[in-house]
């Protein structure tokens, strides 16, 4: 299933609404990618409040789409990781290290504004 | 109730199946919903392996009865090449598939009890439980 894509100024936001398939996450690692070259975004929030299981492909996958959207200069932030999914991912291991996570939407949108205002005062 | 599922599990859509059906029977069986987080993300993973490894194979999940609690068995078989050094397989990092998958150390820990039994071009079968607190 496709995870729609809303550009908000310089910002892209993915939302997740089901589960998503292997082919699912790589469909939206390319997606994303290439939205943030075409319109030229500075940030991206990808939002999983709606995943109820966080595996190892699907954090490899995030952790992955963050790595490539930072070496386009742009920074992602994954919110809404529900309480149950990160006890899961703790013990199974998953870190997600060096992904900026946030508790929801809002936050991301905040956290994303304090990153660019201090830099680029167009934003 | 219904107390046993089996997912046959040949393709990426089949482990989302597995978890799905899995979680709807250990919520239906009283699991609260974290627990029942963990036996989806066991099935995930142990279905993520078969993929991998095995291509096809299938994952069990059903209701035990122990002497005074009740729980959830998973298991998942194929009859993939098996794993030629199962202890080394079950130390963290340990990974033949290009990283796909933290392997088997991960999974052991969403658990309570965990079995794998492997022999080489024989297939694997791993027996996951989890019992209700």
């Amino acid at each position: 299933m496709d995870v729609p894509i809303l550009k908000q100024g310089y910002f892209l936001i993915a939302t997740v609404q089901s589960a998503l398939t292997d082919s699912d996450l790589l469909q939206l690692r390319s997606a994303l990618v290439q939205r943030v070259v075409r319109c030229r975004s500075r940030g991206v929030i990808v939002d999983v409040t709606s995943l109820d299981v966080m595996d190892s492909f699907a954090s490899r996958t995030l952790r992955d789409i963050a790595q490539m959207v930072r070496l386009r200069g742009a920074k992602m932030v994954i919110v809404g990781i529900q309480p149950e999914v990160a006890f899961a991912m703790v013990q199974l291991g998953l870190k997600l290290e060096n992904v900026t996570t946030a508790l929801d939407l809002e936050e991301g949108l905040v956290h994303l504004n304090q990153e660019f205002s201090s830099t680029d005062k167009r934003l | 109730m219904e107390d046993e599922i089996q997912v046959p599990i040949n393709s990426d859509q089949d482990i989302i199946v597995a978890r799905q059906k899995g979680r709807s029977l250990a919520t239906a069986l009283g699991f609260s919903s974290g627990d029942a987080t963990l036996i989806a993300t066991t099935i995930s993973e142990l279905a993520r392996n078969i993929v991998a490894y095995a291509a096809s194979g299938n994952i069990r999940v059903k209701v035990i009865n122990g002497s005074t609690r009740q729980g959830i068995q998973v298991i998942a078989h194929d009859d993939g090449p098996g794993i030629a050094d199962v202890q080394r397989a079950m130390h963290d990092g340990f990974s033949t598939s290009g990283g796909l998958g933290l392997g088997l150390p991960g999974v052991k820990r969403l658990v309570d009890e965990f079995e794998i039994v492997s022999e080489e071009n024989q297939g694997t079968t791993v027996t996951a439980k989890k019992w209700k607190p």
